[in-house]
């Protein structure tokens, strides 16, 4: 029993909170989101630090890394709110080189070919099964609803039926129509429209899908705790220094108490986090997963709220990164499935 | 990171568990798995029997009889304690008072005491609380007023559990009433119940259970030889002692056992989803506390140091699961049964409310993490 990172672990993802520190602060941030939605050297830089082919096998110029390897780096990502949609280009990543196409794997590590995940359609919600894309002579049909990054994406992994049955294909983006947007937590996604289109079919189906979304869902874990802590950190900074009554109001039992149940909430959920992270890789423990995104939906749902409630007025307001931190919790509390989607899964397990 | 025990701690858990399938005696675990009542013999009999094996007093310094276990074997171990439904082990003698004898004893105080509580030959019950004392320990008012060679003690104690099976009673008494630092007039003093001018009277809880009392002392004499640490350094026990009353306070064990018996108990309830959501959340709950204790564990091994404030929050979640455990369970009882079963459940309920009040309640747990972990 030993809840440490390795020490290559801890080195990757110090140097990525310190890349995030210099180069990613709020400030940049903002540059980031109010532009493009996306920064090239940033993303240049990530590739750079070895990120974008962590997970890939070494045969694909990746480290051959899994949940555990990648959870500190995520975790950083959701301190810092990265809006570049890696956990996107690694899952599909992931889900070609475990599809047995690694020919279009190419450009992956290295950053210079950027993949998107499109699985989900307006109203399948949560259920993996429930998508309307087809698949008809080799081309595929269909709408892809918030697909992040997909704007950015040279290739899609999507998801589509055939006979009834779900299958995973590849897609050049060129060969979709796009009407991008940006979701409530500023992240580059688009509407992806299918008509006939060529696509490679690849291995898996729906046991993969499975693997896929389970290893996402203990990733948006760790990226939530990233995030909580941020929360949690801002929020007893501001009790201490802001003033009231002549005195910090961090001295006030009532708001005490609170923060106090904020710091649970996060002790716990960094639990959870560690239990997905540790259990995500080759066939993953859904029950476990599914028990960690409950309580990481939870506590993201309860840390946000309390974090803008203790920050009063400010907390509502776009110049502090509270609200910021608010609006991606509450997209990481709902992706992959929220904690009622998941409460439902742990129960049938 | 490996969140799974090493092959040496799973050997050990099973070895414990193998022993207690063959020795924890059949009629106390029905007990146990029936809601009963366990009478002092009862427990004074699982005492022993630990006690034959040696134990009794894992935590304890080789040389007075511990195992020499790291933290994580004792974690394990009083883990598959609860699993199996095991009685409790009173904690006053084993746990609290040995604590402070080990650390701030004489030697002649330890040879006279421990092998005693060790034996289970004498029952220790802990005179903390008082009448306007609960949160506010400091404000005690009890009084031992020296007097050669003894003290005279009045005043009287509450919420002292089990007093009334108990040979010893451990005390925080004020000694000096003139002090402007009140923590410093408070000393920490032991007494033989039998000793003329105590008096114990049963209070009874909610559920109709004899667990607490009132404890009233009327010029009770006691020898100075009875006084643990110097005079006036009382507080500064009972400090130490309570980072050693909150690190057990998780239940993990117990509240596990609680589960299982839950989803046996609540079969034709799993169907409602409504119902089936709550104890879900609850599962998830204490699986997130079981890792949360296991980092503090894992933590203090590699450390060496002692718990921290946060592992405040292991009593403050422990006991909200439990909680939640014995509502949930009286919930699923046939609201028109009133067989034995379903009334022992509903007693629990009643009962349980206690565990978010007692050992220093959620509230000044609450209190400590503020102050201690967050810099509040």
């Amino acid at each position: 029993m030993n809840f440490d990172y390795n020490e290559q672990q801890q080195l990757l993802a110090d140097s990525v909170r310190r890349y995030l520190k210099d180069k990613y602060d709020f400030e940049q941030r903002k540059k980031i989101v109010s532009g493009e939605g996306w920064s090239r050297s940033v993303w240049a830089q990530f590739a750079e630090m070895g990120l974008m082919g962590l997970p890939l096998s070494t045969d694909h110029g990746g480290f051959g890394g899994g949940a555990v390897d990648l959870m500190g780096v995520m975790e950083a990502f959701g301190e810092a709110l990265v809006v570049e949609p890696y956990l996107a280009h690694v899952l599909a990543a992931r889900a070609i080189e475990r599809g047995g196409a690694s020919v279009l794997l190419e450009g992956v590590a290295e950053g210079s070919t950027r993949l998107a995940f499109a699985h989900a359609e307006k109203g399948t919600r949560y259920d993996p099964d429930a998508i309307k894309t087809v698949v008809r002579n080799g081309k595929l049909t269909g709408e892809k609803a918030s697909v992040i990054g997909a704007p950015i994406a040279d290739r899609l992994v999507v998801t589509a039926k055939a006979d009834g049955a779900v299958q995973l294909f590849v897609v050049e983006r060129a060969q979709a129509q796009l009407r991008p947007h940006r979701t409530m937590d500023e992240r580059l996604a688009a509407d992806v429209r299918l008509s006939e289109a060529p696509a490679q079919r690849i291995e898996g189906g729906l046991a993969l899908l499975g693997e896929l979304i389970d290893l996402g869902t203990a990733l948006v874990c760790a990226e939530a705790v990233g995030a909580m802590q941020y929360a949690c950190d801002s929020t007893l900074e501001y009790l201490k220094q802001r003033k009231q009554f002549g005195v910090p109001i961090g001295t006030f039992q009532a708001l005490q108490h609170r923060m106090v149940d904020m710091f649970i909430s996060l002790e716990q959920a960094r639990s959870m986090a560690c239990l997905a992270c540790s259990k995500a890789d080759g066939d993953p423990d859904a029950r476990a997963i599914s028990a960690a995104k409950i309580r990481i939906g939870d506590a993201a749902r309860h840390i946000s709220q309390e974090s803008v409630q203790l920050h009063g007025g400010m907390g509502m307001t776009e110049e502090l990164k509270v609200s910021h931190t608010f609006r991606r919790l509450t997209a990481l509390a709902r992706e992959f499935g929220d904690a009622d989607h998941h409460l439902a899964r742990f129960a049938a397990l | 990171m490996d969140l799974n025990y090493s092959a040496e701690e799973q050997a050990f858990r099973d070895e414990v568990r193998g022993w207690l399938r063959a020795n924890l005696p059949q009629d106390l675990r029905e007990k146990a798995e029936s809601y009963q009542h366990l009478s002092k013999d009862d427990l004074m009999r699982w005492h022993r029997i630990l006690a034959k094996k040696g134990w009794i007093v894992p935590a304890w310094p080789k040389e007075w009889g511990g195992t020499g276990w790291n933290v994580v074997q004792r974690y394990i171990f009083d883990e598959e304690l609860g699993l199996a439904g095991a009685p409790p082990i009173i904690p006053f003698g084993v746990t609290m008072c040995a604590a402070v004898l080990l650390r701030f004893g004489t030697e002649a105080q330890k040879k006279r005491f421990l092998p005693r509580i060790a034996n289970g030959d004498d029952f220790w019950c802990q005179g903390y609380s008082e009448p306007g004392s609960g949160s506010d320990l400091a404000s005690l008012k009890t009084k031992a007023v020296r007097q050669g060679d003894r003290y005279v003690v009045n005043g009287q104690k509450i919420w002292t559990t089990l007093a009334h099976y108990a040979d010893w009673i451990f005390c925080l008494v004020r000694t000096d009433p003139t002090l402007e630092k009140r923590q410093e007039g408070i000393s920490f003093l032991l007494m033989d119940m039998k000793t003329p001018g105590i008096t114990v009277r049963p209070l009874y809880l909610m559920d109709g259970g004899h667990e607490v009392n009132e404890v009233f002392f009327d010029d009770v004499s006691v020898p100075a030889e009875n006084l643990v640490h110097e005079e006036g350094k009382g507080w500064t026990v009972a400090k130490y002692l309570l980072g050693y009353e909150r690190m057990n306070t998780g239940r993990i064990g117990e509240s596990r056992r609680q589960l299982a018996r839950l989803k046996e108990y609540a079969a034709p309830m799993m169907g409602d989803a409504r119902w089936r959501d709550r104890l879900s959340r609850l599962e998830v709950e204490l699986t997130a506390l079981e890792i949360t204790n296991l980092r503090f564990l894992d933590r203090m091994r590699r450390t060496g140091q002692p718990p921290g404030a946060d592992v405040s929050m292991l009593k403050i979640k422990g006991t909200e699961i439990q909680q939640g455990l014995t509502e949930l369970m009286m919930e699923a009882t046939d609201p028109a049964a009133s067989d034995e079963l379903a009334q022992a459940i509903r007693k629990r309920y009643l009962s349980m409310r206690k565990t978010t009040i007692y050992a220093g309640s959620n509230e000044i747990q609450r209190n400590i993490i503020a102050k201690m972990t967050l810099g509040l």
